[in-house]
C-alpha cells in the first residue's frame, strides 16, 4: 500500500435508510463537499458481498480512508472491521431515520440531519491518521504479586496456571497472611453447614512446587517505576539487601487490618485478657488443638462465650468505621461453631444488632447455627464488665428491656480496615487557577502509613483510594481496575470481603494483570479502550509547561522532565484524551482522536441562517455511555429534536473548550455535553474524566458572557447508558430553550 | 407448682429451650427464628397478644420460662396460619402456639379464667364423650362455665342468637338431651386413653 | 361425566340440625348435579378442629384424625376423602401429613387405633370439596351447568383462613386466591375483586372465646363488603359462614352498624344456578335471608 491517502465512501440503503432519505444526495455531498473520491451505495453493506466491496477497494484500489454511512458506529463492529485502514462511520439509522418520525413534514429536516452526518463523518475522516504502535513497547511476563496472604496466594497461582512467571514480596516471615492465623473458615460448598479447613497449607504446598512463583519473605517494594511491560521494581529484605527486577503488571495484595477496639471503653477491651476481638479468639481456637478453649487469663476452660457483633462499626461517631465488614456475623456463627462442636452444653450467644449474613453460604450457614442451638440475640450492647465472670449488660431490642448476661470470654466483632498505602490525592485536586500551584505536588495524607509500592510518578507513592481508604476501583464495572494503569487491587484491598471473595477477586484481578502485561507488549490500551494503538502524542514546541495535563491524566501517565515537560509513558496511559482536554494550547493529539478532528465535524454542519429559524445544537456524547443511550433510544423509537447534531467523545474529560468556544462563534445556538456519573459513585470510564470536564465547563460561563451569550446555551448532564428516555429528552429540552431565548446572533 | 411443672423445671433447670424443644409439639423449631417479625405483623389478633409469636419465641431462647407458659398470649391464637403461610423460615408457628398452650395447660400453668383455655378444654371433653361435638351442650357449657349467675347472663346475652339458631333449624334444642354420637364411643375413648398414656410416658420420662 | 366417588367426611357442624347444616344439604344437591357420590366415612369422629388442643396432646389429636383415615381406607378403599369443613381438611391433612413425616409418631398412633383394632395405611389424599371442584370438574364445566345465571348480583368472595391457608388450593396464593371469584362468575353472579378482606381472619373458634376481638373482625369482614357494594358474601368455610352470619346482631348493638349481609356457601350458590330450588339449596337455612338468591330459586 502507498503512502497515498485515497478517500472512499460507502452509503448503505438498507435498514430503511434508501426509503427515507435521498441517497444520491448523500453521494454527492460525500463526493463534493466530503472530498470522498469515490463513493458508492450498497443495498446491504453489511452483507459479505457489500464487506467484500470495500475490502477490495482497499486491496486494489488502494483506499486508505473509508467513510461508512450506514448504521452506528456501535453497530456491526464485526464485518465493518478493517484494521489497516482509517474509518469513520456517519449514523444515519440510529443516528437519524430512527430517531425522526416518518412523516412527509419531516422530510426536510430527516435529510438535512442526514446530510450534516455525511459532512461530518466526511471532514473527521480527512484529519485521522491510520494509528501505528509506538513502538516503544516491551513484552515482560512477570507479574508482581504485593502480599502473600490469601488474596496473593491466589492470584500468584492462578498467574502461574496460565503459565505466567510470578514474584510474591511478603512482609512477613511466612505467606498465609491473616488466614494463616485462623482455626478454621466459613464455609464454601454446599451444603454450608460445617465450617471448612482454610485451605492455607495446601495452598503454601502449590506455590512451594510450582516452578514459575518466586517467593520474597521479609521483603518489601522500595521502588516501582516504569509502566506496564517495564515495571522496574526494587525490592528490599529486612536485612537491607536489595534486589531489582522487571514486571510486566503487578498486583496488589496487601490486605486488611483489623480495627482496634482499645478506645471504646464500653467494651472493656484493654482491661480484661478475657475480652478478645474475633481474630485473637481464632489463635486461642488453634492454640486449644481441638480441644476445650481456654479463657486467657486463668486458663479456665469456657463454658460461656458472648459474641458481641458490630463493634466499632457502621457507626456515625468519630474514631469508628462509618462501614460495616459485612462478614463479622458470619464469622461469629463459625466460632460459636467451634465452642458447640466441641461440647453442645456450651453457651454462645450472639448479640447482635442486625445480622448481616451475605453470600451463597450465608443464610444456610446461619440455619446451621440455629440447629446447633447457637443463641441469637438482637441487642444493643452498653457495657461489658471485666471480672471472674464477664457480665454483658445489653438492651434485649425484641423484648425491650435492659438485661445482662454472664460469660467466661466475650468475643468482639471489630472491622477490618484496608491496608491501603497513603492516598496521593488525600485532598481532592482542585483545578483552579489558584489552587493549581498548591495542588502541584500531592498533598500529604491525613493518615501516616508507609507506601507500599513507592511508585516513581509524579503523582504519588500510592493508589488513590476511593473513601475510607479503600482503593479506587469502580465495584461494579470495572472491579481490579485502579487508577494506576497495569496495578491491580485485589481482596480486602478494594472492600471488606470474606476468603472466597477475595479468592474470587484475586483471579480476576490476575487475568486482568496478564491482559494488561500482553497489551502493553503490543503497545495496546488497556481497559476499558483494550486494543487501541492510539496514543496521545505531545507537540513540544507549543508547550506553555502549564502541567494540567500532568495533573489532570486520571491514570498518573504523565511525569515531568527536569524542565517540566511532559514524560509520557505510553503503557501507563489509557487513551481517554482527559490530558488533550485540559491542554490550553491544544498540542496534544492522538492519530485517530484530536482537537482538529471534532473541530472539523463542528465546522462542516451546515448552519442555516438566522432567517431559516433552524437552530443547530451540538451534542458532546461520551461514547461509554451516553451515546450507547442515544443509539439505544433509536432501537426504542425515542424521537430526538432534529436540530441536534451528536458527536461521539472517547471521554467528556477529552472536551477542549475551544470546540465550546469555536461551535459557539459559528453560530450553534446550545451545546449539550453528556458524560458519565462522576463523584464517589461514578460511573466514568476514565474515573475522573467526567469530573475534570464538569470542572472545567465552569468556565465556560465567562466565555459566554464574553460573548453576551445566555448561560443556559451550555449544559453539561451525567449520563447512564440506561437513561435510554431522558438522553433524548436532554436535547428536546435545548431545542425548547433555544425557542424560548432565541436563535443565536452569531450566523454568518 | 404441680409435681410435674417442679419436676421440668428441675430437669432443665437451665435451658428452657431445650425443654420446648422435648415437650412442646413441633418445639424443635423454636431455635430456627430469625426474629424477623413477620408473624408478629401477620396474627390478626395481634394487639390482643401479651407477648407476639415472635417475642415469645425470644423469651424462650432467654429462658423466660415462667412468663412464657404463664402468658395468654398463645391462647390467642385464632389458628388462622397467616404466620406459617408467611414465616420465612418456615416454623409452624401455629402449632407451636397450640403446643406451648397444651403444656402450659399440662403444668397446671394456665392463667386462671383464660376464655380460651376454657372452651378448649369444655370443647375436648365434649368430643371425648361422643366423639363428635354438639354445639348445643357445647354452647351452654361455655354460658355456665364461670358460674350459674354469670351463665344466666351470658345465656340472656345470647338468647336471640339461639332463637335465631333455633328457627333456621341449625341448632336443635333435642341435641341437648341425647344429640350426635358415634357408634363406638366406648372405642374411641379407649384409643384416646392409649394415646394419652403414650404422650404422657413420653413427657414424664423427660422430666 | 363419570360418576365420581369420593370417601366423605362431613365433619360435625354439618350433621342434621348443627350449625351448618345447610351447607351439607346444598353441598348433596350440587354434588347430585355434578354427578359426584358422596360416601359418607362410617361412624367418623370429630377431628378435633383447631381447638381441641387445649384438652388433647399432639399424639391424641393426630389419632383422632387417623381413626377417621382408618376408617376410610378400610370401608371406602381407593376413595379420596374430600372434606367440605375447612378445619375438618386442615386436620386429617395435616394428621395425614404428621404422620407421613414423622416415623415414631406414626407407630404410636398405630398403637392406639390398635386398641379397636384399627390400621393406619396412611395412603390416601385428603382433599377439599373445593379442589374437586377447581381441580377435577373445572370451571367450564360448572359453567356448563348453569341454568340460572345469578345475573346482576354482587358477591364478595371471602375465602377466610384455613380453606386457605397453610395449604390452600394448588396455584394460588396465600395473599389474593381467586378461585372463589371464578366460581362466582361461573355461575354468572360478579366478582369483587378488590374485595381487600377476602383473606381475612374471622376469629374461628375464638369467636366463642372472645367475642369481642372476633366481631371486630367481622365487623370488619362485612364493611367491607358493604363498601364494594355486595348483595352478599360467599364462603367455602362453615365456621366462616357461622361467624360471620350470626353475630351480625351483636355486631350492630355494638358497632352501632345495620348489618343485615346474607353469607352463603359456594355450594348454595351453585345449587341455585343449577336450577334447583331454595329448599334443596338450603336457603331456609339461612338466618340472614339471601333473598335474591331465593328470587332466582324461585322463577
Ligand atoms: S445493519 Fe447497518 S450496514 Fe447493515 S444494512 Fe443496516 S444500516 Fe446497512
Ligand atoms: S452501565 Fe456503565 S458503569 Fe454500569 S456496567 Fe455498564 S458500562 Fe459499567
Ligand atoms: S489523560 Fe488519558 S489520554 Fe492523556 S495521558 Fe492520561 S490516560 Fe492517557
Ligand atoms: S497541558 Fe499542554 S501546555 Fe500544559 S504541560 Fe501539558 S502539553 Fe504542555
Ligand atoms: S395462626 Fe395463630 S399465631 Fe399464627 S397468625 Fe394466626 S392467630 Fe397468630
Ligand atoms: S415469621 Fe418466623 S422467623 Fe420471623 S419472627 Fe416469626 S417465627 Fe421468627
Amino acid at each position: 500500500m502507498s503512502d497515498e491517502k485515497k478517500f472512499a465512501g460507502y452509503i448503505c440503503t438498507g435498514c430503511g435508510i434508501g426509503e427515507r432519505l435521498d441517497s444520491s444526495q448523500l453521494e454527492m455531498i460525500a463526493t463534493r463537499e466530503g472530498k470522498m473520491q469515490s463513493c458508492k451505495q450498497h443495498e446491504m453493506l453489511c452483507s459479505s458481498e457489500g464487506v467484500q466491496m470495500i475490502r477490495d477497494d482497499i486491496s486494489s484500489e488502494g483506499a486508505s480512508h473509508i467513510m461508512i454511512a450506514a448504521c452506528s458506529r456501535r453497530a456491526k463492529v464485526e464485518a465493518f472491521n478493517f484494521p489497516e485502514v482509517a474509518m469513520t462511520r456517519a449514523n444515519l439509522r440510529e443516528g437519524v431515520i430512527w430517531v425522526r418520525p416518518d412523516a412527509p413534514e419531516h422530510q426536510e429536516t430527516t435529510q438535512e440531519m442526514a446530510d450534516d452526518y455525511i459532512r461530518m463523518a466526511c471532514a473527521e475522516l480527512r484529519s485521522l491518521k491510520l494509528p501505528h504502535a509506538s513502538g516503544e513497547q516491551s513484552l515482560n511476563k512477570t507479574i508482581l504479586v504485593v502480599g502473600g496472604g490469601i488474596t496473593g496466594m491466589t492470584a500468584a497461582l492462578e498467574s502461574a496456571a496460565a503459565g505466567y512467571p510470578v514474584h510474591i514480596v511478603e512482609k512477613q516471615g511466612a505467606l498465609g497472611g491473616q488466614a494463616a492465623g485462623y482455626a478454621k473458615a466459613i464455609p464454601t460448598r454446599s451444603p454450608y453447614k460445617e465450617p471448612r479447613d482454610t485451605g492455607v497449607a495446601e495452598m503454601i504446598a502449590a506455590i512451594e512446587a510450582s516452578g514459575l512463583i518466586t517467593v520474597h519473605l521479609n521483603s518489601t517494594v522500595a521502588k516501582t517505576a516504569g509502566a506496564p511491560g517495564r515495571f522496574n521494581v526494587d525490592i528490599a529484605t529486612e536485612s537491607g539487601a536489595v534486589s531489582n527486577e522487571t514486571f510486566g503488571a503487578i498486583i496488589q495484595a496487601t490486605g486488611f487490618k483489623l480495627y482496634d477496639p482499645s478506645n471504646l471503653q464500653q467494651y472493656g477491651y484493654s482491661s480484661s485478657p478475657d475480652i478478645v476481638t474475633n481474630a485473637e479468639l481464632e489463635k486461642l481456637v488453634k492454640a486449644a488443638a481441638g480441644g476445650p478453649v481456654k479463657r486467657p487469663s486463668d486458663g479456665k476452660e469456657v463454658k460461656a462465650v458472648a459474641f458481641v457483633q458490630n463493634v466499632g462499626q457502621s457507626s456515625s461517631e468519630e474514631g469508628q468505621l462509618s462501614y460495616h465488614s459485612g462478614i463479622g456475623d458470619l464469622i461469629a456463627i463459625k466460632q460459636a461453631m467451634y465452642f458447640k462442636d466441641q461440647n453442645s452444653d456450651c453457651d454462645t450467644t450472639i448479640l447482635f444488632n442486625n445480622l448481616r449474613t451475605p453470600g451463597a453460604a450465608g443464610e444456610d450457614f446461619y440455619r446451621a447455627g440455629q440447629e446447633k442451638m447457637i443463641t441469637f440475640s438482637k441487642a444493643q450492647v452498653s457495657e461489658v464488665v471485666p471480672g471472674d465472670s464477664l457480665e454483658v449488660k445489653f438492651q434485649d431490642l425484641i423484648l425491650d428491656e435492659e438485661t445482662s448476661m454472664q460469660a467466661d470470654l466475650v468475643v468482639l466483632d471489630v472491622g477490618m480496615m484496608p491496608n491501603s498505602g497513603p492516598d496521593p490525592y488525600a485532598v481532592p485536586i482542585v483545578i483552579d487557577e489558584k489552587a493549581e500551584a498548591a495542588s502541584e505536588t500531592p498533598r500529604a495524607p491525613t493518615v501516616t502509613v508507609d507506601s507500599i509500592l513507592n511508585l516513581d510518578y509524579r503523582q504519588g507513592t500510592d493508589l488513590p483510594h476511593l473513601k475510607n481508604g479503600f482503593t479506587d476501583s469502580h465495584f461494579i464495572c470495572f472491579p481490579y481496575e485502579t487508577r494506576r494503569t497495569g496495578i491491580y487491587a485485589a481482596g480486602p484491598l478494594r472492600r471488606p470481603m470474606d476468603m472466597r471473595q477475595a479468592q474470587d477477586d484475586a483471579a480476576g484481578a490476575a487475568m486482568k494483570a496478564i491482559q494488561a502485561a500482553e497489551n502493553a507488549g503490543k503497545g495496546m490500551a488497556a481497559h476499558p479502550r483494550a486494543g487501541d494503538l492510539s496514543f496521545p502524542s505531545f507537540r513540544m514546541d507549543g508547550c506553555t509547561q502549564c502541567k494540567r495535563c500532568t495533573v489532570e491524566c486520571p491514570f498518573g501517565a504523565i511525569n515531568e522532565d527536569e524542565k517540566g515537560y511532559p514524560l509520557f509513558n505510553e503503557s501507563r496511559c489509557r487513551r481517554c484524551g482527559t490530558c488533550m482536554g485540559a491542554c490550553p494550547v491544544r498540542v496534544i493529539s492522538f492519530e485517530n482522536y484530536s482537537v482538529e478532528s471534532v473541530n472539523q465535524q463542528i465546522k462542516n454542519v451546515e448552519v442555516p441562517e438566522e432567517f431559516d429559524e433552524k437552530p443547530r445544537i451540538l451534542v458532546l456524547a461520551c461514547e461509554n455511555d451516553a451515546y450507547p443511550a442515544l443509539d439505544q433510544a433509536g432501537m426504542n423509537g425515542v424521537e430526538i429534536n432534529p436540530w441536534a447534531r451528536v458527536i461521539p467523545v472517547r471521554c467528556l474529560g477529552s472536551v477542549s473548550l475551544s470546540w465550546i468556544t469555536d461551535s459557539l462563534n459559528s453560530g450553534y445556538d446550545g451545546i449539550v455535553l453528556m458524560g458519565c456519573a462522576k463523584g464517589d459513585d461514578y460511573q466514568c470510564h476514565f474515573v475522573r474524566g467526567s469530573a475534570m470536564a464538569h470542572e472545567r465547563m465552569d468556565k465556560v460561563g465567562d466565555t459566554l458572557s464574553s460573548l453576551n451569550l445566555e448561560p443556559e446555551r451550555v449544559v453539561v448532564y451525567e449520563v447512564a447508558i440506561t437513561d435510554i428516555e431522558r438522553a433524548p429528552k436532554l436535547i428536546n429540552d435545548m431545542a425548547e430553550t433555544v425557542e424560548k431565548i432565541g436563535l443565536s446572533p452569531f450566523k454568518f | 407448682m404441680s409435681d410435674l411443672n417442679s419436676a421440668m423445671t428441675e430437669r432443665y433447670h437451665n435451658s428452657f429451650l431445650k425443654e420446648v424443644e422435648a415437650n412442646v409439639e413441633e418445639g424443635e423449631w423454636v431455635k430456627m427464628c430469625m426474629q424477623c417479625g413477620v408473624c408478629a405483623g401477620s396474627c390478626p389478633l395481634g394487639n390482643a397478644w401479651e407477648h407476639t409469636p415472635q417475642k415469645l419465641f425470644m423469651m424462650i431462647r432467654a429462658g423466660k420460662r415462667e412468663a412464657v407458659l404463664s402468658s395468654d398470649a398463645m391462647w390467642m391464637c385464632t389458628s388462622c396460619y397467616n404466620c406459617i403461610a408467611r414465616c420465612p423460615r418456615g416454623l409452624p408457628i401455629t402449632h407451636i402456639m397450640h403446643g406451648l398452650a397444651h403444656y402450659a395447660k399440662r403444668l397446671g400453668l394456665v392463667p386462671k379464667n383464660q376464655p380460651t383455655a376454657q372452651f378448649s378444654q369444655i370443647f375436648w371433653d365434649n368430643l371425648m364423650k361422643k366423639g363428635r361435638v354438639n354445639e348445643l351442650k357445647l354452647g351452654l357449657a361455655i354460658y355456665f362455665k364461670d358460674g350459674f349467675g354469670q351463665g344466666i347472663k351470658n345465656a340472656l346475652a345470647n338468647k336471640q342468637l339461639g332463637q335465631n339458631m333455633m328457627k333456621a333449624k341449625r341448632m336443635n334444642a333435642m341435641e341437648f338431651f341425647g344429640g350426635h354420637s358415634i357408634k363406638d364411643t366406648g372405642g374411641l375413648q379407649k384409643m384416646i386413653k392409649k394415646a394419652q398414656e403414650i404422650e404422657d410416658a413420653k413427657i414424664q420420662g423427660n422430666s | 361425566m363419570a360418576k365420581k366417588e369420593v370417601s366423605y367426611y362431613p365433619g360435625c357442624s354439618s350433621q342434621t340440625g348443627a350449625s351448618s347444616s345447610n351447607m351439607m344439604r346444598a353441598t348433596q344437591t350440587m354434588c347430585d348435579e355434578l354427578d359426584i357420590q358422596l360416601n359418607e366415612i362410617p361412624d367418623w369422629n370429630c377431628c378435633g378442629a383447631s381447638i381441641g388442643y387445649g384438652g388433647g396432646g399432639e399424639l391424641p389429636r393426630l389419632t383422632l384424625s387417623a381413626r377417621n383415615i382408618a376408617l376410610s381406607e378400610q370401608h371406602n378403599p381407593g376413595q379420596e376423602i374430600v372434606a367440605t369443613c375447612a378445619a375438618c381438611w386442615l386436620s386429617t391433612r395435616e394428621a395425614k401429613e404428621r404422620l407421613h413425616e414423622d416415623a415414631n409418631m406414626f407407630r404410636d398412633a398405630n398403637t392406639a387405633l390398635n386398641e379397636i383394632n384399627l390400621k393406619l395405611n396412611n395412603q390416601t389424599p385428603v382433599r377439599h370439596m373445593v379442589e374437586v371442584l377447581v381441580e377435577d370438574i373445572g370451571f367450564e364445566a360448572i359453567k356448563a351447568k348453569v341454568k340460572k345465571p345469578l345475573q346482576g348480583l354482587k358477591i364478595a368472595s371471602y375465602v377466610g383462613c384455613q380453606t386457605n391457608r397453610p395449604f390452600g388450593i394448588a396455584e394460588e396464593s396465600f395473599e389474593n386466591p381467586v378461585y372463589l371469584d371464578h366460581l362466582i362468575e361461573s355461575v354468572g353472579a360478579d366478582s369483587i375483586p378488590t374485595y381487600e378482606k377476602k383473606v381475612q381472619c374471622c376469629g374461628g373458634a375464638l369467636a366463642f372465646s372472645e367475642p369481642e376481638k372476633s366481631q371486630e373482625m367481622i365487623h370488619g369482614i362485612i364493611e367491607a363488603a358493604y363498601d364494594h357494594g355486595a348483595d352478599l358474601i360467599a364462603t367455602p368455610c362453615p365456621l366462616c359462614q357461622a361467624n360471620v352470619e350470626i353475630y351480625q346482631d351483636q355486631i350492630n348493638a355494638r358497632f352501632g352498624s345495620k348489618f343485615n349481609m346474607p353469607v352463603v356457601y359456594y355450594s348454595q350458590l351453585m345449587s341455585v344456578a343449577f336450577g334447583r330450588n331454595s329448599k334443596d339449596s338450603a336457603l331456609d337455612g339461612q338466618i340472614i335471608r339471601a333473598k335474591s338468591l331465593e328470587e332466582i330459586a324461585g322463577k
